[in-house]
């Protein structure tokens, strides 16, 4: 479980979270709807420990995550999958080498172990045949792809994705939103999806909540004018 | 400044003068944290040699091309100092002592971080920008091993060795323009520098290299890490990382020559 208690997070002058209150349970896909803009993005990073709250705690399990240099929360969440919106692959490293990069630098997997659990993931999200390529060579949705393979790889308690399916064609949001469904079904992880996408929340989420002027309250108790009145 | 990291809300750490009385204790911090990182040590070191690639051998033809030219401009203005004052073979002793003690050092560090200072910023703003820093952080990944621990040992390694080769090239090329155009017999300036030599001044030299080494690396990363606002965040912080650089350098040469060299 986790559970975000009374996060606030300004920039400058901009109120961006105001005490938000957040609980994503063990197993299910919550969804986290909003326009752009809004503090979606910044929600997931203070969730994943990446960006520190002004105000407020996040715990994993009841226990709190730490924010800055210093901070190590490895152990404490279980490890996090983060599928970022521009994919966050790195330039220099293959499709293949991107995504055993966790399991390169953070376990003491054998070579052939690490090959192994690559192509799986990979053939997972359809992007086996890619694996030499290098990002500069994928589109926006064979990139977010790979991204999501490199999220599961060392098969995290919670995997985080930020705008899964903007900007791509029906196909490939198809088969991401196929996906997301499929590991919800599982069961096995939380997973925190964030969208301006009102279709693909419907398709994903257990539980949905919508972000508007730095709250977060449960979707059942937006009315369908408030989403429209926010999208607008 | 990079953006102090220091665990602060922002709302403390965007005032200005907080910003200014930390920035000092957050650089220190930074680099403290990048070479204490934790981790398998056998995973850094094949991302180490091809920093140390990078911005060691790299560097190697633009470290060559100056250090003739240092080694010209100094015998010239020292043969103008002293020819008729004292005996021709110090010459040889004030070349090879100042290029020993300052000249090697400093202008070779100036260069590496011209070079490679803002290299690593803008490589490390670059990446912060597309969010690569923050994948790295959310993986497990430790960012300060994996990106600023071979890139700060690099530097602390490589500019040592380009420092060497800067003080061979130079004496070598004053010795050169000397013999020829001069009018100083290469034995006298060769007595004047082996003669002269002092062990003190080579290692005075090299623990000065070794720390600028440290902080031109620290420099880059510190601002790559810091960056926030695209483009131009990136254009900021690789000229931030060469002029504070530059400064340190200066700095940190008068603290040694204090501590090595003040009788």
């Amino acid at each position: 479980m986790i559970r975000v208690e009374g996060v606030s997070k300004r920039f400058g002058r901009n109120v961006v979270l105001d005490q938000v209150n957040l609980e994503v349970p063990d197993g299910a896909t919550t969804v986290i709807l909003g326009p752009s803009g809004v503090g979606k993005t910044v929600l997931l990073k203070i969730m994943a420990g990446l960006l520190a709250p002004d105000q407020g705690r996040v715990l994993y399990d009841g226990r709190r995550l730490g924010f800055g240099r210093f901070a190590d929360n490895r152990e404490l969440t279980g490890g996090i999958g983060y599928v970022f919106q521009g994919g966050a692959l790195f330039d220099s490293l293959t499709v293949a080498e991107n995504v055993a990069l966790p399991l390169e630098e953070t376990t003491r997997l054998a070579r052939t172990k690490i090959r192994e659990r690559t192509e799986e993931v990979l053939r997972r999200v359809g992007m086996a045949e890619h694996a030499d390529l290098y990002p500069r060579a994928l589109s926006g949705g064979m990139a977010r792809l790979v991204a999501i393979a490199r999220a599961l790889v060392a098969d995290p308690r919670s995997v985080f994705y930020d705008e899964p399916t903007t900007g791509l064609d029906p196909a490939i949001r198809e088969h991401i939103c196929a996906m997301i469904r499929e590991l919800r079904d599982d069961g096995k992880r939380a997973q925190v999806v964030v969208t301006h996408d009102l279709a693909a929340a419907g398709l994903l989420a257990n539980h949905t909540y919508m972000l508007r002027a730095g709250r977060l309250v449960e979707a059942d108790d937006v009315r369908k004018e408030d989403y429209e009145q926010a999208y607008t | 400044m990079a953006g102090v990291s220091i665990d602060l809300p922002s709302s403390k750490a965007n005032i200005p003068w907080v910003k200014v009385l930390l920035a000092p204790i957050d650089y220190l911090a930074f680099l403290v944290r990048s070479l204490a990182a934790p981790g398998y040590p056998g995973r850094t070191w094949p991302r180490f040699v091809a920093q140390l690639w990078n911005h060691g051998v790299g560097a190697l033809p633009v470290i060559v091309v100056t250090s003739v030219f240092i080694g010209l401009t100094t015998a010239v203005q020292t043969s103008y100092q002293l020819m008729g004052v004292v005996p021709k073979y110090f010459v040889g002793m004030g070349v090879g002592r100042l290029v020993l003690i300052e000249l090697a050092p400093v202008l070779t560090g100036c260069i590496v971080a011209g070079r490679s200072a803002s290299a690593m910023a803008a490589e490390l703003g670059a990446m912060r920008v597309s969010e690569q820093i923050d994948a790295l952080e959310v993986m497990g990944v430790d960012p300060y091993r994996y990106l600023c621990l071979p890139r700060i040992l690099a530097t602390a390694v490589g500019l040592p060795v380009l420092v060497v080769v800067t003080e061979v090239v130079a004496v070598f090329t004053a010795l050169l323009i000397s013999a020829s155009m001069l009018n100083i017999p290469a034995s006298v300036f060769t007595y004047g520098v082996t003669h002269f030599f002092m062990v003190r001044d080579f290692i005075g030299g090299i623990v000065k290299a070794v720390l600028f080494g440290l902080l031109i690396g620290n420099s880059g990363c510190y601002y790559g890490f810091g960056v926030h606002g695209g483009a131009q965040g990136v254009g900021r912080a690789t000229t931030n990382a060469v002029v504070l650089s530059a400064v340190l350098i200066l700095l940190v040469d008068f603290v040694i020559a204090f501590i090595f060299f003040n009788t």
